[in-house]
């Protein structure tokens, strides 16, 4: 095998889910060459990681979209011989990943979880209720994969960078703006630590709660569908199979049931806790913790306790 | 503007799918299926820019078996204006794959040459959240993703990215946008809407009438439950949790 990884790159420095999939490109074996489309200093961070080869540079100081991005594929597939190309499930794989496999006629496999082989993969399907082992045959494979599911590859290696020309796609949009989440808060996809309201938080306001112990742990805060349904707070802090699959290191789940939908979202974040105080309620079954205490007198004490 | 939009129907996202005994595939009998949530937003979206005046006509397109000319009804009675069925009976979670739907899509596009096409960001089946950006390859045309905000008059899209969201200028039209969670909230067809929804056109075509020549590059081996999680313990009161949350799972 021969991968190409396409690299997140963040501004200058290289982004940390490109460390998962080199590693990915390990477990299928053979040469890795990174693809790093952007900033040159960040280009370079690429050749530190440990199993590249080779680090191909395609400058460019426009937006790196997805219609760029698999320019810049394109032309690294002219330039060498690949069978695989490789990219975390980030914002960047999603979007240059399936535009690049469709140019080259092939059928993306997304969201890999384990690699079995060169031809053969693991993902999940309905939200992760189902897992599929799935045998790809395109000449060329490409794939994106989930970097939870992938140990970040080592650094201290010095592989070369070599500039690599690409043609500017007529379809690429052009940078305006962005906007981080207003807080300081993590972004909720990102978060170490998820704090999560439900329809026990019985209005908006008492989310301010979640907000203050999200606060003192690092963390994001997140809903369930019924609180998003009844109001409370807006669809984006929604955790589910229609909303954010989240799998951070703690998940707190205050006064959620736990809808089939909402565990979708959540059931793969490391530790889970879960309080309720209706003891029957499925949350219980998915949690590692389970407090049964009305969350009105809990969740100030935790907040003063942790 | 004349704006296409996909609608797919699913399996319910309110059911706990099984896997079925042969371990190919999940098991669809007896089933609740829907509209995919993200093509309701999709729809949404389209319907919307018609009653703003900027779209002149919406047209549904769904790809699947007899039974999807009910999810195309739905999107009629939301609003859009015509229906068109592209029939199959491939399972389209997973048999007909996103590289096949692109195909597809772009042959309905090429016949109806709308000036924008809106899909969801992802079925809720199959998971793969590829079409829109394959269609758009396909066409060469713009993919406007994850949308949360579309304003087609300063030719913007707001995207939601890894770490909150960017504004984008996209070139011009015809475009591909895929709907995310927040672009808005869908409408609930109301009764009069549904009766109405009735005497609007589906045209149906199969696959093959169409002319389009599929191709799959995956072949699914096996499907299986992922393990399920083991259950843990009840805590008795919150310094019980705090200690279990710092000295047994080291997360605090």
């Amino acid at each position: 095998a021969s991968t190409l990884v396409v690299a997140d790159l963040d501004g200058a420095a290289m982004g940390p889910s490109t460390l998962s999939a080199v590693t990915a490109a390990g477990e299928i074996g053979g040469d890795c060459t990174v693809l790093a489309v952007g900033d040159a200093a960040a280009a370079a961070e690429c050749g530190t990681v440990d199993g590249v080869s080779k680090v191909l540079h395609a400058a460019t100081d426009s937006y790196v979209g997805g219609e760029t991005v698999a320019g810049a594929i394109a032309a690294a597939m002219a330039s060498g011989s690949y069978t695989h190309v490789i990219a975390a499930s980030s914002n960047l794989g999603k979007n240059a990943i399936p535009r690049a496999a469709a140019k080259a006629g092939a059928s993306p496999v997304t969201d890999v979880i384990e690699v079995h082989g060169e031809d053969t993969f693991v993902r999940p399907m309905y939200a992760g209720n189902a897992l599929a082992k799935v045998r790809n045959s395109d000449a060329v494979k490409f794939m994106t994969v989930r970097p939870t599911n992938f140990d970040k590859a080592g650094t201290g290696n010095s592989a070369a960078v070599e500039a690599l020309s690409m043609d500017a796609d007529a379809a690429s949009p052009e940078f305006v703006s962005a906007s981080q989440s207003e807080s300081d808060r993590p972004d909720l996809s990102a978060a170490d630590v998820v704090i999560a309201g439900g329809r026990g938080m019985k209005n908006g306001e008492n989310f301010g709660m979640l907000e203050t112990l999200a606060d003192k742990l690092g963390g994001a805060v997140g809903a369930s569908r019924a609180a998003v349904d009844a109001g409370f707070v807006p669809n984006e802090l929604q955790v589910g199979q229609t909303g954010k699959v989240v799998a951070p290191n703690l998940y707190v789940a205050v006064g959620i049931s736990g809808a089939i939908q909402h565990l979708s979202g959540m059931k793969d974040s490391k530790t889970i806790v879960a309080i309720n105080k209706d003891k029957e309620a499925p949350i219980f079954s998915v949690s590692d913790y389970g407090l049964v205490a009305d969350l009105f007198d809990a969740v100030p004490e935790l907040t003063e306790k942790c | 503007m004349r704006v296409l939009v996909g609608v797919k129907r699913v399996v319910d996202y309110a059911v706990k799918v099984r896997v079925a005994a042969d371990k190919k595939a999940v098991d669809l009998a007896n089933v609740k299926m829907s509209m995919n949530p993200f093509c309701e937003i999709a729809v949404e979206e389209a319907v919307r820019l018609k009653e703003a005046k900027k779209a002149t006509e919406v047209i549904a397109v769904s790809i699947g078996p007899k039974a999807s000319a009910e999810t195309l009804r739905t999107a009629l009675a939301m609003g859009a204006d015509r229906g068109i069925h592209i029939t199959t009976d491939l399972r389209t979670d997973q048999e007909l794959g996103s590289l096949s739907v692109a195909k597809i899509l772009a042959k309905v596009a090429e016949e109806e040459s709308p000036d924008a096409i809106i899909l969801g960001k992802q079925s809720i089946d199959g998971d793969f959240g590829c079409t829109g950006s394959m269609l758009a390859s396909l066409m060469d045309v713009p993919q406007c993703t994850f949308a949360a905000k579309i304003d087609f008059d300063a030719s913007t899209v707001e995207r939601e990215t890894d770490t909150g969201t960017e504004i984008v200028k996209f070139p011009g039209l015809p475009a591909v946008f895929t709907a995310d969670l927040r672009l808005n909230e869908p409408r609930y067809a109301t009764l009069p809407n549904i009766m109405k929804a009735k005497k609007k056109k589906i045209d149906a075509k199969s696959i093959e009438d169409l002319g389009v020549e599929l191709s799959e590059g995956n072949e699914v081996l096996e499907v299986f439950e992922p393990p399920p999680r083991e259950a843990g313990i009840l805590v008795e009161d919150v310094d019980g949790l705090v200690d279990k949350l710092k000295n047994e799972a080291s997360v605090i």
